[in-house]
């Protein structure tokens, strides 16, 4: 038995909140529990995907009506404990090499200020440990990268940069996310890596899944040009046991 | 080949019915961003859903015919001319072998559509024509780019589709989402209550919109987990300003939403003009279920409406009563995440 929120979101989508807070469990329920829609085949159902505490499912409000949606899925919250699901299997882990220094790490002076510690020991720290792929969002094959020590819960600017590069790595509330396109943020840019969220020229094209781990490698600015010419930008998987 | 593009403005693409079921790899529908003014070309010429048709964003372009090809101008009415002939909109043309249609500034509205019977090749990357900018999906056209069609020439004498009554004034119908009970119930009676202003920001991402009250949901929670986005959500930035989110916008974001506009009154915020006044109501989830359409169902509506032309649209002054379809429309955003 799981409590989730079952929430309208738009004409023709519901969602089912888990957490409105950053927290682990509530992300391998909605890895989990968008398995479970899938695996449910309701009618009327054309579309599911889960967020960081979340998943969306949309449906034909002219194939069934959203009260009766609501309560299959709300008789399948009460299925089983989905706060205590499994992550997906077939997992992998990406090494994936950032620059952590000069032009590309814009705001890292200010994080480290607001962590209160080195920029080196930031730098340390942000690479100390896989973080997971808490869910594709924002541009096609983008992660959203948790978690990051409690430290790191740090808010947005308040103020947005305008444009950050394609590669800006950028942090806040305890996430990573590497962005897939050139775009504007609220977020703050600490470094950069050539690797590519969405490559139609790779197989597959969209290499990160929910569920997989990335860990950062800090290279110096001068290998930039190197992996910039590398069709993954350096990055390297291998399959998680 | 069938028409060169001799000079385009700059926010001119190729657009279609978009690409659903991206959500989960991070990938919004897109897609023509008044999809009513869209359909009504694919109505007029009698294409089937997801034909690519050229989007022009306040400006049109030039484009020289080297074959025989009916078309139709749709969406945003705009200057238009076949070889120096004023055209009106809503209704298709023929354009014989060597001649150019000029396509100049938007008269009312934002979004216009030029629509060649057949479609508009173009290759399909995650299933979709469309220039998606956030997504790095296509680009926008420029001068020397070549539309080839997609299949043979169709001809479409003289058909034009009746506009609805002018709703222009109408508030946008909006639903409340999974935020909106963050925002107290003053803050979102004032909303309700608010005339706002189109601000000049806009694109296909999402609509600014100003005004001169008290921000919204100001000192908002920068820490608050990020969630899914729907095309039509009303997110606050961080200093309280509502962008209204379009076809392009991201799938994922931490502002609070006050609520989703209903896909029938999208496009007329992506069609407002800067200046224009926009306002809004809430309605229940059951009223916001009852106005939905499928895509399919909203061209068979269109296609319904298509009439024969007995006289030429430029002779009809009462231009509001050829308003779009089911209402004209209007619509950049706290475009950030």
């Amino acid at each position: 038995m799981t409590t989730g929120d079952i929430l309208p979101l738009g004409a023709d989508g519901v969602l089912v909140r888990f957490a409105d807070s950053l927290r682990e469990p509530a992300n391998r329920a909605a890895l989990a529990f968008c398995a479970g829609v899938d695996q449910a085949r309701f009618t009327g159902v054309v579309e599911t995907a889960s967020s960081l505490t979340s998943v969306f499912v949309r449906f034909r409000p002219d194939q069934v009506r959203r009260a009766a949606l609501e309560d299959q899925l709300r008789g399948l919250l009460a299925a089983r404990d989905w706060l205590q699901a499994d992550l997906p299997g077939g997992r992998r882990i990406w090494h994936i090499p950032a620059v952590f220094e000069g032009d590309a790490a814009p705001d890292l002076d200010a994080v480290a200020g607001l962590l209160r510690v080195s920029v080196p020991e930031a730098i340390a720290e942000l690479t100390a440990d896989p973080l997971r792929v808490l869910a594709l969002g924002f541009a096609p094959g983008q992660p959203y990268l948790g978690f990051l020590p409690d430290r790191w819960n740090i808010p947005r600017r308040t103020e947005v940069t305008p444009q950050v590069p394609q590669g800006a790595v950028v942090v806040a509330v305890r996430q990573v996310i590497p962005f897939a396109n050139a775009a504007p943020t609220g977020w703050w840019q600490i470094g950069r890596t050539a690797f590519r969220c969405y490559d139609a020229q790779s197989d597959p094209a969209l290499p990160l899944r929910a569920g997989d781990e990335v860990r950062f490698q800090s290279v110096p600015s001068e290998a930039w040009a190197k992996l910039a010419r590398d069709a993954r930008g350096g990055a390297e998987a291998e399959t998680l046991p | 080949m069938t028409v060169e593009v001799l000079t385009v403005g700059p926010s001119v693409s190729l657009q279609d019915a978009g690409r659903p079921g991206g959500l989960g790899i991070g990938l919004s529908r897109g897609g023509a961003a008044d999809r009513f003014g869209y359909l009504a070309g694919c109505a007029l010429l009698g294409a089937p859903m997801g034909v690519a048709a050229v989007e022009m964003a306040g400006f049109g372009g030039t484009f020289r015919f080297t074959e025989d090809r009916w078309f139709a101008l749709t969406g945003a009415g705009m200057r238009a001319a076949l070889d120096g002939a004023p055209l009106g909109w809503n209704a298709t043309y023929q354009a014989r072998a060597g001649q150019v249609l000029a396509i100049g500034s938007v008269e009312t509205g934002v979004y216009g559509y030029l629509s060649l019977a057949g479609g508009i090749a173009a290759p399909t990357e995650l299933g979709g024509r469309g220039f998606h900018q956030i997504a790095g999906l296509g680009r926008a056209l420029a001068a020397g780019d070549r539309l080839e069609p997609a299949a043979p020439d169709q001809p479409v004498p003289g058909a034009l589709i009746f506009r609805g009554p002018d709703t222009r004034a109408a508030p946008l119908r909006i639903l409340p989402g999974p935020q909106t009970a963050m925002f107290p119930a003053d803050q979102i009676a004032a909303f309700e209550a608010a005339a706002f202003i189109r601000s000049a920001r806009a694109n296909r991402q999402g609509v600014r919109l100003d005004h001169d009250g008290a921000p919204f949901a100001a000192g908002l929670q920068l820490t608050r987990v990020s969630d899914f986005i729907s095309e039509g959500d009303v997110q606050m930035t961080g200093d309280g300003t509502p962008y209204v989110l379009l076809a392009d916008c991201q799938t994922m974001g931490g502002y609070p939403r006050i609520g989703t506009v209903v896909p029938a009154d999208l496009p007329r915020i992506a069609q407002a003009m800067p200046g224009d006044v926009v306002r809004f109501q809430m309605i229940t989830v059951e009223q916001a279920e009852q106005l939905w359409k499928s895509d399919a169902a909203v061209l068979a509506d269109l296609k319904a409406q298509v009439a024969p032309r007995v006289r030429d649209p430029r002779e009809i002054r009462d231009l509001l009563s050829y308003d779009l379809i089911d209402r004209p429309s209007s619509a950049v955003t706290g475009l950030d995440e």
